[in-house]
Order: structure tokens, then sequence, then C-alpha cells
């Protein structure tokens, strides 16, 4: 038996001994159950970030370099005709990595949902541009753009060349936001972690007052008590982080396969790969490590106002 | 202060005061050697606690100079603290026993705290117990002891790890008379072995049993002398000096 042993435990528990009143009192008390509630939230802020991140990263990749051509013109005819002078122009051109036509029956299908089954090709239908979709090779600007509008203008005057980056720059930009919510939603709950450690050490503290200053008369240093209540705390945190790492597991899983059920092309990128899973299988190591630590810090500045 | 050498215990000047009240302890100077036995005597609130929270250092003074096993323990930095207390073994006035710990975890505790091996600490305790006529009642808690029994657990636990000083506040308080006079043996055998003993007690009767101590007396804060022995020490101990009041 250790010095452990000297510090009471109960009001809130702090300090180890009889294996039975640990097992007895382990989930007894508030801090497991606050530390779990704790890294459930971390696990599921930490996921949607990961998630987040690798949906923007594959959707990035996806649309890199990426162009849309769309010939804008009424007369189905000249309209045919024009999108196969562009096809014919993008193909010749060095800095074209891939070019493809949109067929009419999958622009038909991407419409079908608003306007009906027979939107495209009834005789009064409403005009649908033709779309050729291609990637450039290197990066997408500005100037690379312009210049392309100008030589596909002189031969196609219905022509009207957009970057696919550009389109998506708002989802991008909202990405980043929720990414940037995610990574502040896991630096506030390890705050509040640590906080709530705070509160119960100082409490814990208050409690085994008396004792506290019998080990001291007696020759315990600040190190063994911290020690006492570092190991305690860790213990709970670990207990609660494990906890906590379940019910957040069942939440994402749960979320996964809602977003699965989605069907979206772009949400299927933002699964969770084996290095996000490690990550997520960290948080209560982590959880352990800073509640330890701000047990530690919280001991040995209330034992420095002892003598 | 000259003639101090070989001195286990030092007092200059020493005053204490409690936040801005007026001092409780006032220009107490004294020097203990080691294997003398000294009372402390002085009628209630003369402070004698108070001297003795400064001779287990549970307080530091609020000036003077206080010398302890050769050093200036004023200046001493909290963290040297521990590796001193363990050298002094203390019998409170209220017992202090930790109340969730049975009479032999509580007997046993200077010896952990000084991280002693499990293996080495069962007899030692097991036979302190006995000693104090508790072998029995090992496992009891404090609460469930009677105020003597808890006396006995806080006496054994202050001499369970052989400290260099051992300070009594009123140890045979709760006590019957035979108990009483078993304690004080014991404290005497300790004191043959080499240990510094300082019981603090208003019982006249107690000075008498202990032929070869000296007297300390307290009066108001100040320290005196009545029977002359800390200004003429006797042959055992070797010498007492420097005395007020």
């Amino acid at each position: 038996m250790a010095l452990a042993h000297v510090i009471r435990r109960n009001q809130p528990r702090f300090g180890g001994e009889r294996t039975g009143m640990l097992q007895q009192a382990r989930l007894g008390g508030p801090m497991p159950w606050v530390i779990a509630i704790m890294i459930a939230l971390t696990v599921m802020a930490a996921a949607a970030g990961l998630a987040l991140s690798n949906l923007a990263r594959n959707a990035s990749a996806e649309i890199a370099g990426g162009i849309t051509v769309q010939v804008i013109e009424a007369a189905p005819a000249e309209r045919s005709r024009q999108a196969e002078v562009a096809l014919s122009l993008l193909n010749n051109r060095d800095d074209i990595a891939e070019v493809r036509r949109v067929p009419d029956a999958e622009l038909e299908g991407l419409i079908e949902p608003w306007l009906g089954e027979a939107a495209g090709t009834a005789d009064d239908a409403i005009p649908i541009p033709a779309l050729i979709d291609a990637r450039l090779r290197g990066p997408v600007t500005e100037r690379r753009i312009e210049a392309l509008r100008a030589e596909l203008i002189a031969s196609v005057p219905s022509a009207k060349v957009d970057s696919q980056a550009g389109w998506l720059a708002p989802v991008f930009h909202a990405i980043s936001s929720l990414q940037w919510l995610a990574i502040g939603l896991v630096v506030l709950l390890a705050a509040t972690s640590a906080a709530a450690v705070w509160l119960a050490a100082r409490s814990a503290l208050g409690s085994n007052r008396d004792t506290i200053e019998i080990v001291h008369l007696l020759g315990g240093t600040d190190a063994q008590i911290a020690r006492i209540f570092q190991r305690s705390i860790a213990v709970d945190a670990l207990v609660g982080g494990i906890v906590g790492l379940l019910l957040g597991l069942v939440a994402i899983l749960l979320l996964g396969r809602q977003f699965t059920a989605l069907g979206s092309g772009m949400v299927a990128g933002g699964g969770l790969g084996l290095a996000d899973w490690a990550a997520i299988g960290a948080i209560p190591l982590a959880g352990v490590l800073i509640a330890g630590l701000t047990a530690r810090i919280t001991v040995l500045a209330a034992l420095r106002r002892m003598l | 202060m000259s003639g101090s050498e070989g001195s286990i215990v030092q007092f200059d000047n020493v005053g204490l005061r409690y936040g801005t009240d007026r001092e409780v302890l006032s220009d107490i100077s004294f020097t203990l050697y080691p294997g003398s036995f000294y009372f402390l005597t002085g009628a209630s609130g003369a402070g004698k606690t108070s001297l003795l929270r400064l001779l287990y250092l549970a307080q530091r003074p609020s000036r003077g100079m206080i010398r302890m096993f050769g050093s200036d323990v004023i200046t001493l930095p909290r963290n040297g603290l521990p590796a001193f207390r363990r050298r002094i073994g203390t019998v409170f006035q209220d017992f202090r026993l930790v109340p969730h710990l049975s009479a032999f975890d509580n007997v046993a505790l200077p010896l952990r705290v000084s991280q002693v091996p499990a293996s080495e600490i069962r007899k030692p305790v097991a036979d302190m117990l006995d000693w104090v006529g508790l072998g029995n009642r090992a496992d009891a808690r404090p609460a469930t002891l009677s105020g003597g029994e808890q006396q006995r657990v806080a006496i054994a636990r202050a001499v369970i790890a052989r400290p260099e000083i051992l300070v009594a506040d009123e140890p045979t308080g709760n006590v019957d008379q035979e108990m009483g006079l078993k304690l004080l043996r014991l404290f005497e055998a300790l004191n043959r072995l080499g240990t510094t003993v300082v019981v603090a007690t208003h019982d006249v009767q107690l000075l008498k049993k202990v032929p070869d101590s000296l007297i300390m007396r307290l009066d108001k804060g100040r320290l005196s002398d009545p029977t002359g022995a800390l200004r003429y020490p006797p042959r055992r101990p070797q010498r007492v000096e420097g005395v007020n009041g």
C-alpha cells in the first residue's frame, strides 16, 4: 500500500487504496461523467473537422484544373454545331489534359427533378446550354481562362467559359469556416475539461486539507501528495475518456450512415481514413494527459501556499 | 550565539505573532542539546503550543532565528522542510490521526512517507501497537477508539520512525495514571537512545517523574527559568543556554 492510502476517497473521491473501494466508487463521482461528456463532444467535433478536411481535400483534387464551357444558344442545331467546334478546338490544345461533352441525356437527367421528364426534349422545351467539361494542365488562373475564352469566342460566339473552382469557392469557404469551428470547439472543450479538473482538484484539496497537513508535518513532500491526486484524476479521466469515446463513436457512426444515405458525390469524399480514426482514438489519452497535468499543477500551486 | 556547538535546536530572539495581533511569543532564546529531556510548562494560553509548532516546523516565526540540526530553518526553502520534519516526531494535542485510516496505518504513516519498503513496515508497527497496548485494535479506525487509545496511537506514530527530536503536546492528558507513566517510560527509553524529548504539560506531578529533565516555563509568551536549570544545566544533558525573561 502506498502513500495514496492516506488521502481520503470521498467527496469528491481522490487517491487510491483498497481495490474494493475503487471498484465500488469508480463511477460514483461526477468527474468521470463530466470527462466522458467532454470527450464525447470532443470526439464528435474532431470527427467533423477531420471529415470536412477530407471532403475539402477530395473535392479540391477532383476539380483541380477543371473548367466548364457552356454553349448558350437557343437553336438546337446551331448549339450542337458550336459545341462540336468548341470540342474540336479544345481537343487540339496542348494545355488541355481531358475534355468531354456532357451528353444531352445526362443534362436532362440533371434538370429532370426540377423541370420534369419532357423538359429537355419537347418541341417547346426550355433551351439547355450544351456543356463541355475540360481539365487544364497546371493551375487554373484567371489569365489562362481569359485567353481560352478569347480563342473560343472567335469561333464559338455563344461560348461561356468558367473555372469549376470558382463556382465552388463559396462552398470551400463555408467548409473552411466549419473546420475552424470544429478546431475552436475542440480547444474550448479541452479548456473546459481542464477547468472541471481544476475545480474538482481544488474541492478535493479542501476536503482533504487536514490529512494533507498531517502528511506534510510527518515529512510528506508536495510531489508525493500531488502524485496521489494526479494518479487518481488520471484514472477517473481514463474511465471517463473510454466511455466518452464510445459515446462519440456511436454518434459518428450514426451520423456517417445518415450522410452516406444522402448519396451526394461531394459528401462521399468526407469519409474518415485510418489516420483519422487513430487521431480520434488518441483523444481520450490526450484527455488523461490534460487532466493529470491540470491536477498536478492545481495541487502543487495550492500546496505551495501551505508551509 | 556562542557556545551552541553540538546543539540540535537553537532559538535566538524568536517572536511569533498571528496576523496583526500582538506577539504570542516574544524574545524566545534557548538551546537544546541532543539526548536531553525537557518539560515545557506554563498556564493555558502561555504559548506552549505555539512554541511547539515552531519546533515541529508547522510555523515560521515572525522574527528571530531558528537553527535545527545545524541549519537555519527560517531561510530554508519550503521544499527543504520535509527532510527536517522526518527527523522530528510529534504528538499533537488533538492527536491529529487520519480519520479514515486504521490504527495500524496511522502508525505506519511516517514510515510510508519516508518510503520505507512495505516489507519492513508490518513488524515494527505491530510491535509498537503491542507496546502501547493496542495490538488487538490495529484495524480500528480512530472514531472507534477512546480518547486514551487515540492518544496512544498518536504517540506510537510519533516514535515509530525513531525521530531525533520528539515533541509532545500534553501527551498524557487523556490516559490514566498507569498508562501515563508507561508512556513517560517510553519517552525516557527513547531519550536514552539519543532522542531529544520536549514534552509540553501542565501536570506538575509529571515533572517529578523524570529526574534528569529540564524545565522550560512559558509565561505570557516569554520563556522563564524557575529552577535555574536552563541557566545552570546539570551534568546530563551537557548544557542548555541562552535564557531570557
